[in-house]
């Protein structure tokens, strides 16, 4: 019973893969920019989450000196910073030239 | 490292935050990808990554934790907020908000949960890739032992990827500005 109730790194792994798809329905569904960014957002933190939990497992076996997974989260977060700075400029750009948010209707390369 | 340092009684109610913290990120999750409203979506992003954070304090990485809240629901949720402001919210609330692909959205959804489905239930030889035993609760000094990895030049196996992320930031900033600016 109470080895049941034990959180391990399946639950967190579980979480993860769950706010992935969301953020994966998100991206694919939606209209507004904004939110398909923040979807991407969701997706780069169900991921970070399953880094750390997996530095977590890997200091059980390594000792507590075995970070490595907390500094690639880092990096992501990094990641996410530079993605969210220039896709927000983008977004800036395409709302002065069409008055839209909408992915759509965003067809200037389509032909 | 002193052994006396590591807390040997494990901290209580462990499993029932976990289960509080995962379902407050999935409703905000929900929340993010079905609100009308952008800045609703945002409020709903910044619930999900603070309970996210607290979820990194239960897995002991409290340096990671505060960097989400400093950077991400501090500093790029800022951004996104201004954003929003900046671009007209009530015209885009009247108009359709989901474009015609639920049926990809649901297609790829259940193909990638059907992947990690299989991937997770997978058994070796009678156990499955990842233990479900509980985790240990060693500690250890974090925040010193990240910036190891980061700086130090003898175990520092991060450092040129850490300057690469510099120069990354770097061109970040300049393409912001450039993608940004009126007249390029």
């Amino acid at each position: 019973m109470h080895a049941m109730l034990d959180i391990s790194t399946l639950h967190y792994l579980v979480l993860g893969a769950a706010l992935f798809l969301l953020g994966v329905i998100g991206v694919l569904t939606r209209r507004n920019v904004v939110i398909v960014l923040m979807s991407i957002e969701l997706i780069l933190n169900a991921v970070n989450l399953n880094l750390v939990a997996f530095s977590r497992y890997w200091q059980g076996i390594h000792g507590t000196g075995a970070l490595h997974g907390q500094v690639f989260a880092i990096f992501i977060i990094t990641d996410a910073a530079a993605e969210a700075a220039v896709g927000l400029g983008i977004l800036i750009a395409f709302f002065r030239n069409k008055e839209t948010v909408n992915v759509d209707e965003v067809n200037l390369l389509k032909w | 490292m002193n052994p006396a340092a590591i807390p040997t009684n494990p901290p209580v109610a462990t499993p029932f935050f976990f289960y509080l913290l995962a379902t407050v990120m999935i409703i905000g999750g929900i929340l993010v990808i079905t609100r009308k409203n952008a800045v609703h979506s945002a409020m709903a992003l910044i619930t999900t990554l603070l309970a996210q954070a607290a979820l990194y304090l239960m897995l002991y990485a409290p340096f990671v934790a505060g960097v989400q809240i400093i950077l991400y629901a501090g500093g790029i949720m800022v951004l996104f907020l201004f954003v929003i402001m900046l671009i007209s919210i009530e015209r885009t609330e009247k108009e359709r908000q989901f474009n015609k692909q639920w049926l990809v959205g649901i297609a790829a959804a259940a193909a990638l949960g059907g992947l990690f489905i299989a991937v997770y239930t997978t058994t070796t030889s009678g156990r499955t890739l990842f233990p479900e035993g509980k985790l240990s609760y060693a500690e250890g000094e974090n925040t010193q032992r990240i910036a190891g990895l980061l700086f130090d030049r003898a175990t520092g196996t991060y450092m040129f990827a850490f300057e690469i992320a510099s120069l990354l930031l770097l061109v970040a900033i300049i393409g912001a500005v450039v993608m940004a600016k009126k007249r390029i």
